[in-house]
């Protein structure tokens, strides 16, 4: 009797102790994550404060703080991030419609993946800066060049990522496609597309990874604004801060296209099975 | 009417998995297959289905030849398949995606009202217990009213009291508009509850072996005696299929003996 009552009653309050430790860990998690940047940050300001070091080499938040201000007083912050994310953007459509196309063509066709496969996967072990000087001469030393660079980047995690997705995608799910008679266009539609969507994702994601790592790579190339310009400025003028400055940016920018990236997915893969989610 | 006529199955890898079916299942007629592993039983469903072509011989229903999925052939397979992205109704409703909104609409709601899943008509597939997905999958192949409906062990990964409910409920469902069942199972208490008729099947190459009636009034108890008496007639031909040693000949006999029985 007693060993019901219990039950009963633990079975009662667990719903309303499950919502509530779910709000706080809501809440807790972004904050977690800020404990250890601006924990480091905070130490680093009042060594500098204190006079445990000059801070030249790596500047104080109280500094970068200034350089930002200053950089966006002047519109230079503005041009930069702007001139970047436009590069980033396109070399990233570039790549990811490129990668999509081709993953999806060798995924889909036994014969194209042993014709072009190989092939792919051979340029895909040449280290992508090994590119810049033939991109250069091709393409001339502007936009082009640095947006087919990125491209090169974002365009193997997609491409790797739609052709596994495509070949994992499972031969039961696909039989309720043909015992229903879908036609092809429909059993892409409505079988292969939504089955592949969560791996896809994830490919775009790597892509977009690897995309903020060759902007910069691209920037370096001789570019005249950009943040990776702001870089290469800052180490031929002596300015570590005007560096810092630029790092923080790349880390901003990556992490906020991320989220933006995984929270426009989020609503189409409500459906997956997961342990956990963030 | 469905009708397999001589139909062998052959795999490219030159394992004969069928042979020799020859098979009359008449409207609204439920039949079961039992036999052991490997007799082919589930090859046989699949080329009924028109996902798999037999190798030789022909099926046919209504006089159209089976060779690619069909219309008026639905299948519920062992395990659930529903789509992960699509909510129980959405799953439901996967084969009428060429029908009017409301027409569809209804008819799910209605299928979903049948089989008892109407509160979870906007669930995920994951947020279902087996039975109920396997509810589900049942609702999908029926709310197309297909004429034939092919069940590859529908049950079996369930437990035995979902088990039995399930076959209980299946029997209700088909008496809604009496559908052609062609039921694959190796549970013998399963084959004995369904089935107007039970086809034993023997492996290597997969042949009809034997063929038993089930002619008991329903609903039936699988408590009563008679129901045992026809249980043991098909322990008693499994046995007979898998343990007997059949010389060529008398494989010959055992299959032409099954076949005059309904040529």
């Amino acid at each position: 009797m007693s060993l019901v009552t219990v039950t009963v009653t633990a079975e009662g309050s667990a719903p309303a102790r499950q919502a509530s430790s779910d709000r706080l860990a809501r809440l807790a998690r972004p904050a977690i994550g800020l404990l250890l940047p601006v924990g480091a940050a905070i130490l680093w300001e009042i060594a500098v404060r204190i006079g445990l070091s000059d801070g030249r080499l790596l500047p104080p938040p109280s500094r970068l703080f200034e350089e930002f201000a200053e950089l966006a007083r002047a519109g230079e912050l503005q041009r930069h991030v702007v001139a970047t994310l436009t590069r980033m953007a396109a070399g990233f459509i570039a790549g990811t419609v490129a990668g999509t196309v081709l993953g999806a063509i060798s995924g889909y066709s036994g014969l194209a993946r042993r014709l072009i496969d190989p092939t792919l996967q051979g340029l895909r072990a040449v280290p992508s800066i090994a590119w810049i000087p033939l991109f250069i001469l091709w393409l001339g030393i502007f936009e082009t060049s640095k947006v087919a660079l990125i491209a090169v980047g974002v365009f193997f995690p997609v491409y790797l990522g739609v052709m596994a997705a495509i070949l994992s995608v499972d031969r039961k799910i696909v039989e309720v496609g043909r015992v229903f008679r879908l036609s092809p266009t429909a059993m892409v539609r409505r079988i292969l597309l939504p089955a592949v969507l969560p791996a896809y994702v994830v490919s775009l994601r790597a892509g977009m990874g690897l995309g903020w790592m060759f902007v910069i790579a691209a920037e370096f190339m001789g570019a005249s604004e950009g943040l990776g310009y702001l870089l290469i400025d800052g180490q031929q003028l002596g300015k570590p801060a005007e560096i810092v400055a630029a790092i923080v940016a790349f880390a901003v920018l990556g992490k906020l296209s991320d989220a933006i990236l995984a929270a426009a997915a989020a609503p189409f893969l409500r459906w997956e099975d997961v342990v956990s989610r963030d | 009417m469905l009708v397999l006529e001589n139909v062998g199955k052959t795999y490219p890898n030159g394992v004969r998995a069928l042979d020799g079916i020859g098979i009359d299942v008449s409207l609204g007629e439920i039949v079961v297959v039992v036999g052991g592993s490997g007799c082919g039983k589930s090859t046989l469903l699949r080329l009924v289905s028109g996902l798999d072509r037999p190798s030789q011989g022909a099926i046919r229903l209504d006089g159209t030849r089976i060779i690619e999925p069909h219309e008026k052939i639905g299948i519920v397979f062992q395990e659930p398949r529903l789509l992960p992205w699509l909510n129980v109704a959405g799953n439901v409703g996967f084969g009428l995606e060429d029908r009017p909104r409301q027409e569809r609409a209804t008819r799910v709601a209605k299928q979903l009202q049948r089989v008892g899943l109407h509160e979870k008509a906007n669930v995920w597939p994951r947020e279902l217990s087996g039975g109920q997905a396997q509810r589900a999958a049942l609702a999908r192949a029926l709310v197309t009213r297909p004429e034939v409906l092919l069940l590859d062990e529908p049950f079996s990964a369930l437990d035995a009291f979902t088990r039995a409910d399930l076959q209980d409920h299946l029997l209700d469902l088909w008496a809604d508009f009496k559908p052609t069942l062609v039921v694959v199972t190796h549970d013998v208490d399963e084959a004995v509850v369904l089935a107007d008729r039970i086809l034993v099947m023997r492996p290597h190459p997969g042949r009809v072996f034997a063929e038993i009636a089930a002619d008991l009034p329903r609903p039936r108890d699988r408590q009563s005696a008679a129901f045992d008496a026809v249980k043991r007639r098909v322990l008693n031909a499994l046995d007979r299929s898998l343990e007997r040693p059949v010389a060529a000949g008398e494989e010959d006999v055992g299959a032409h003996a099954g076949a005059a029985l309904w040529w």
